[in-house]
């Protein structure tokens, strides 16, 4: 008996380690009080570039605003995904349904960390595993910028999110997996300054990655198939390949990529829609600079096939529809 | 009873001989209206010469090819699967429709502008062309 009792004790204390291990694992890792202290004091007028590059309006601006009202920021947009619905939360400067009296050092920890100001995991519809790129200069910008923006009252509805998914906690160990600050395509040292200012707009703020990348069951991006197209993950459809594979926009000029990014208009005249006519609508404002780093990273990205399947109803048409 | 299903297979082929069915017709209106905004964007963004001649042909070809009240008609329930039109267009057909026939009178006011120079072109086209993505964002899939 002295023996069984001694072995539960050690399954115990065994399993008292796992969680502890998994505790350690699973913890926030917020920035430190040095990288805070360090970020420089932001500018509004530089701000107002990084909100467009970021995309903010897209999720943030009530659902459908058009023009001035994508600067009033109530959140609510929902993203219907494999993992439940996700809903932007009001990131307006209102004192208490906004982040008013968030610091620039709150800001970075959301953005770089994926850490809310209480020290919880955000769920990665909010694409820190892209903001992680950005440089701490940028984000102090931003939120300069965005205490400049009128406070709206109101808060967004809560996710949607079932069990397991639900266990914020658990984002922890998704984050050892998937955030990292590192860019995703190595360039040369001596590569051209707008391919380099295009991939830290792409990887970064813009964060194309992570709609036109495939993500691998767990909703992690597959970069093995960098910006390949993908299924989209909300909703219907397929998000294009934007590689300069022929099956992506091998065959646009930089000055194509560019007419896109600035009208929404393709080659052929196609007008994009979905969610891409918003990014067009956030694109369309940058400098002509931006707008031109981004095609130049473009065509220097790796090529890639289609990362999605191609669909079953991909048998030629036939006339007898009807 | 067989006279019935004559009549009735008689009277079906008759139907899709009289419409190719509105996907295919929508699709075919979509690509055309692309082409027209092919052709006179370069004179609009004045990358080639001004021509008001041609460029009112082409106006009054995007006039005719908006097609003002055929949303039902084109976009009858139960078209979606497949395509690249949203479910939204089903979910709020009134918005869609208000959409549709934005554009049905932004293109005729363009072409009854009659520009007479590239600036005035330039307005026209942006005129129809602000209506592309607007309508495109919430009624609009990539499915290809």
């Amino acid at each position: 008996m002295r023996g069984w009792a001694k072995l539960g004790l050690g399954l115990a204390a065994l399993a008292a380690a796992g969680a502890a291990v998994g505790w350690v694992l699973t913890a926030p890792d917020p920035l430190s009080a040095a990288e805070i202290a360090a970020l420089p004091q932001g500018d509004a007028a530089r701000g107002q570039r990084i909100f467009h590059a970021g995309g903010c309006a897209s999720c943030h601006a009530a659902p459908k605003s058009v023009g001035e009202a994508r600067l009033q920021l109530p959140g609510g947009v929902r993203l219907e995904t494999d993992f439940g619905a996700f809903v932007a939360p009001n990131i307006s400067p209102h004192l208490i349904d906004g982040i008013g009296n968030w610091s620039a050092g709150d800001l970075a920890n959301a953005m770089l960390r994926g850490v809310s100001p209480d020290g919880l995991h955000y769920f990665p519809a909010f694409p820190y595993t892209s903001y992680a790129r950005m440089a701490p200069g940028d984000i102090a910008d931003l939120h300069a910028y965005l205490m400049t923006l009128p406070p709206v009252e109101g808060r967004a509805p809560p996710h949607e999110v079932s069990f397991p998914f639900n266990v914020r906690r658990g984002l922890g160990l998704w984050k050892r997996l998937f955030l990292s600050p590192e860019p995703v395509v190595a360039l040369a040292a001596d590569a051209p300054e707008p391919v380099a200012l295009g991939r830290y707009l792409v990887e970064g703020p813009g964060h194309c990655g992570e709609c036109h990348t495939p993500r691998n069951p767990i909703g992690g991006l597959d970069k093995g198939q960098w910006l390949a197209g993908a299924r989209a993950a909300e909703g219907q459809g397929k998000v294009p390949n934007i590689t300069s594979h022929e099956q992506g926009i091998g065959g646009w000029s930089e000055g194509e990529i560019v007419e896109l990014l600035t009208t929404g208009f393709t080659p052929e005249f196609d007008s994009v829609g979905g969610a891409m006519a918003d990014v067009v609508a956030n694109t369309s404002q940058l400098r002509p600079e931006d707008r031109a780093a981004i095609a130049a990273y473009l065509k220097a990205v790796p090529a890639h096939p289609d990362g999605y399947q191609p669909t079953q109803t991909q048998v030629a048409p036939t006339q007898e529809g009807g | 009873m067989k006279k019935t299903i004559l009549c009735l297979s008689a009277l079906a082929a008759g139907v899709s001989l009289a419409f190719a069915g509105p996907v295919e017709d929508r699709e075919a209106l979509m690509k055309e209206r692309a082409g027209l905004m092919r052709q006179i964007s370069p004179m609009a963004k004045g990358e080639e010469a001004f021509d008001a001649a041609k460029a009112q042909q082409i106006l009054d070809q995007l006039a005719e090819n908006a097609r003002p009240g055929a949303a039902d008609e084109l976009f009858p329930e139960g078209t979606q699967e497949g395509t690249e039109a949203s479910p939204a267009i089903w979910e709020d057909f009134a918005a869609f429709e208000a959409a549709w026939e934005k554009y049905a009178a932004d293109t005729a006011a363009a072409a009854a502008s009659k520009p007479q120079d590239q600036a005035a072109l330039a307005a026209a086209v942006g005129q129809i062309g602000a209506n592309c993505g607007s309508c495109h964002q919430p009624f609009r899939i990539s499915n290809n």
